[in-house]
Order: structure tokens, then sequence, then C-alpha cells
């Protein structure tokens, strides 16, 4: 029988945004988005290019500040807002712990040049968690295994396909032990034939029941392997809703515009 | 023949000195630029303009006039004045003046590196620091090797403007040779000692770019 406490974590959002704005300069680039992502759940971003997808990703693990709203992760808070509409992050320490929670995928994979496989995976967990090589290698195998590219171990990125820089990236953040994976386009730089492998590890993720939150191009991933689909549009969600709704019958003229142009 | 090597002793001890100048100003201007390069490149906005004063004071005005001043000058300047021997004076002017260059290099080094390498290292834990020390300064060290050997070698030759302080460098010895004897032929082995400096920096130098070309970008 479950306790309490699990209970209360399994309801407990791994993700809550809270009608987060933001504007670089005068140009407001979200609007007011809101989110609540469960435990487990794959959530698909769509939406046209501009429309605040990165933005908004990158306001929840604090490489953008928000102007305004509230993110909590696992039930912590990020940042949050007074009534005044004044926003307060948390203090630093306790900032940089909660983000620890979130591991990244950028679009460009951004692989450390001047290390190795291998020392890609090993560095964070060395560095910030302090934790000893021994322990730290094996992990760090295993993971390479895992999106197929144990044999790449003590290569330079330099030397690896887009599609093997990815995965590794993949492996990186998931060196971490992150509760949330987040994905900026993850296969956007790919060639159409590599972006395959790179999915491919990443519905190996989704099947884990990792939360994750992927802004992506690829419908047929959204469909597939989403629980849920969001459509952002200039700064806003427009709609959010199970795959199989979202892509036979979008209820807003404007997600259909865009999923007419998409697909 | 006998001539070169009846030269060759006072040659040699001026060459001592030259190596003294450039070992120490080297072994001080770098780590010092380093510093400067980081605030430089800082949140700390006060900081970063001083150092930015700084360097361009430094890169504005001759390292000839800079060693002079602090020789001549600086023991009549209130409060800091204080007066150095030619030798520790060198030193200063020198160390002072190439940290300037340093850290313009260090700084382009630094802001060369993508935004992105930032961004991850920040996505992963790491500190400032730690993405300082452990991410962005090895990527540094790569790119700058070029111009840090150029401004390494420039030094060596700069050298020679101790003379100022009437010091017996490697050139104002065979000055001292050639004017004595009628004879040129002190400065061409100058020039030799000069080229076998700079010889051995750039082997110096194309090593440890090899070292580092062991992963491309
Ligand atoms: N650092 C920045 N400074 C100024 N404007 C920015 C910055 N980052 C993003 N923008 C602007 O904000 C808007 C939203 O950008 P964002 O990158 O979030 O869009 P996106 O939905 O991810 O688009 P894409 O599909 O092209 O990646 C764009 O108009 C963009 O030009
Ligand atoms: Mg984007």
């Amino acid at each position: 029988m479950p306790s309490t406490t699990n209970e209360l974590a399994n309801v407990t959002p791994m993700i809550v945004a809270r009608d987060i704005r933001k504007r670089f300069g005068v140009v407001e680039v979200l609007k007011g988005v809101s989110l609540e992502i469960a435990k487990g759940d794959v959530v698909a971003v769509i939406g046209p290019s501009g429309s605040g997808k990165s933005t908004f990703l990158r306001c929840l693990n604090h490489l953008e500040t928000v102007d305004a709203g509230e993110v909590l992760i696992a039930g912590e808070t990020l940042v949050s807002s007074d009534a005044a509409g004044v926003c307060r992050y948390a203090p630093d320490a306790e900032l940089r712990r909660i983000c620890r929670r979130m591991g990244m995928v950028f679009q460009h994979f951004n692989l450390f040049p001047h290390l190795t496989v291998l020392q890609n995976i090993i560095e964070a967990p060395l560095t910030v968690k302090g934790l000893a090589r021994d322990a730290v290698v094996p992990k760090a195998e295993e993971l390479l295994r895992k999106v197929g590219l144990f044999d790449k171990c003590d290569s330079y990125p330099a030397r690896l396909s887009g599609g093997q820089k990815q995965r590794v990236a993949i492996a990186r953040a998931l060196a971490m032990e992150p509760d949330i994976m987040l994905f900026d386009e993850p296969t956007s730089a790919l060639d159409p034939e590599l972006t395959g492998e790179v999915l491919r590890s990443m519905r190996q993720l989704a099947d884990e029941h990792m939360t994750m939150l992927v802004v992506t191009h690829e419908m047929a991933f959204a469909r597939e392997v989403s629980s849920s689909v969001v459509f952002m549009d200039a700064g806003e969600i427009v709609e959010a809703r199970a795959p199989a709704e979202m892509f036979s019958s979008p209820a807003h003229p404007r997600t259909q515009a865009f999923l007419e142009h998409m697909l | 023949m006998d001539y070169i090597i009846e030269i060759l002793g006072p040659l040699l001890q001026g060459t001592a000195v030259t190596l003294q100048v450039f070992l120490l100003t080297l072994l001080l201007s770098v780590p010092l630029g380093l510093g400067l390069a980081l605030v430089r490149v800082s949140r700390f906005h006060l900081a970063s303009a001083m150092v930015n004063g700084y360097i361009w004071l430094m890169r504005g005005t001759p390292l000839m006039l800079q060693m002079l001043f602090i020789y001549f000058a600086l023991p009549f300047v209130p409060v800091i004045g204080v007066r150095l021997p030619d030798f520790p004076a060198a030193i200063v002017a020198f160390v002072l003046n190439y940290a300037a260059y340093y850290a313009e290099i260090f700084r382009a080094g630094i802001q060369s590196i993508e935004r992105g390498q930032y961004e991850a290292a920040r996505v992963l834990g790491l500190s400032y620091g730690q993405t300082m020390r452990r991410i962005v300064l090895p990527q540094v060290v790569k790119r700058i090797l070029p111009p840090m050997s150029n401004e390494t070698i420039t030094l060596v030759k700069d050298t020679s403007l101790i003379y100022v302080l009437a010091m017996n460098d490697l050139l104002r010895a065979a000055r001292g040779i050639v004017q004595r004897d009628f004879t040129t032929m002190p400065f061409v082995v100058a020039a030799a000692f000069y080229l076998l400096m700079t010889l051995v920096l750039t082997w110096g130098f194309h090593y440890l770019e090899k070292r580092h070309a062991v992963y491309d970008e």
C-alpha cells in the first residue's frame, strides 16, 4: 500500500509554471504562459519560429530570468511573484540545487570540445557532486552503452556525427540523474537520416518514465511519444491537448493553420 | 674564431641578464594578465572599467617611458613613492606593461568561447568559477597560443630596452665591445643569441600547439 507522502509526491506536479512573462527590450516574448507537467509526462511543445518556445524552456531552468510569474520544480519554488508583480528568485544555493534537478539538451549539442566523450559525461558528477572517479566512470560507461556509443568513449566530440554528439549530450545530462529532461529542438541541427537515432534514445527515456519537456518540429515524435502536446504561438499557449486529439481535431484556427503547414 | 670566444664571456653575462628579465617578466605577467582579464570580463562593472583604463594606459604609452618613470619619477610620487634599484624597477615596468598585453589576449580568448559552453556548464550545475577553470580556460589556452607566442617573442627583444637604466643586458654588452674594439662582430653574435632564444621559444610554442591539437573544435 502506498504511503500518504508517496501519494502526495505523486500528485505534486514536476513542473508548475504560472503566468510566466518575459520581454526582451520592447518585445514581449512570453505573455503569461502557464503549464503543469506531472511526473512521467512527456510534453511536446510545438509552434512557429519565434513563438517563444525556447525562451519558455530557458525560463524554467533559469537560463533566462522571468519578468513575472511563478515556477515550481517538484513543489519547490524557483521563482515567485508577489501581488505587486515583483518576482523573487530562490537564494543562490537553493536555485542551483533546484535547477540541477533538470537536465537540458540543446539544439547545437554544446559538448565540451576539449574533453573526450567519457570526460564530457563525468565532468559534472566529478566537479559538481564531488564524486570519486571510480564511482562515476562505470555509470558513465553504462549510459554510453545505453545510447549506443560505448565504443566512442575516448573520442573527441569533433570526431562524432551530429546524431552521435546529441546522444552524448543526452548521456551527459542523464549522468547528473535529473528528475526532468528539457529538450530544445534536439534534432533540428541534424541531417534527416540522423534524427532517428536521437529520437530512439529519447523514446527509450520516455519508456522509463522520465519527465520530459520537448520543443520539437518532429510531429511524428510528438504524436507517438508524448502524453500531451502544447501549441505555442506569439508568446502564448494556444492549446494543450492529448496528441491524438491535437493532430486529428485541433480546436483553434491558429493550431489548424500551423499543423496544416507542418504535415 | 678566437675573437668570438674571447667576447663570448661578456656576451653570455649579458644574455644572463636578458634571460632573467625575460623569465621573471613572463612568470609574473602571464598570471597577472589572466587575473586582469578575468576582472575585465566579470560582472563587476567598476572593476572592469578600471582594468580597461589600466590597459589603455599601459598600451598607450611607451614601455621605455614607463620604465624611466618607475626608476626616476616614482621616488618623488607622494604616498606610493619608492626608490627601486635598477633591476627591480625594470621588472616592475615590464610586468605591468606585459600584463596589459597578455590581459587583452586572454580577454579576446575568453570572449571567443561560445555562449553555449557556459550554458551547458550551467545546466550541469557548474558554478561560474568551475565553468571558467574546467571548461572555458582550457579551451582559451588552445586558441590564444599563437598570439601568446607572438607577444612572448616580442618580449625577448623588448628586454633590450633596459639599457636605458644602464643595465648590462645582451645588447648593451655587445655595443660596449663594438665601441671598444671597432668591429661589428659582437652585434652578429648578439643577433645569433637572440635568434637562438626566439627559436627555442618558437619550438616550445609549437610543442604546446601540437599537444593541444589532439582535439579539433
Ligand atoms: N536573448 C535575446 N535577446 C533578444 N531577443 C530574443 C532573445 N532570445 C530570443 N529573442 C526573441 O524572442 C522571440 C522568441 O524567441 P524563441 O527563441 O523563444 O522562439 P522559438 O519559439 O524558440 O523559435 P525557434 O523555433 O526559431 O527556435 C524571438 O522573436 C526572438 O528573436
Ligand atoms: Mg527555439
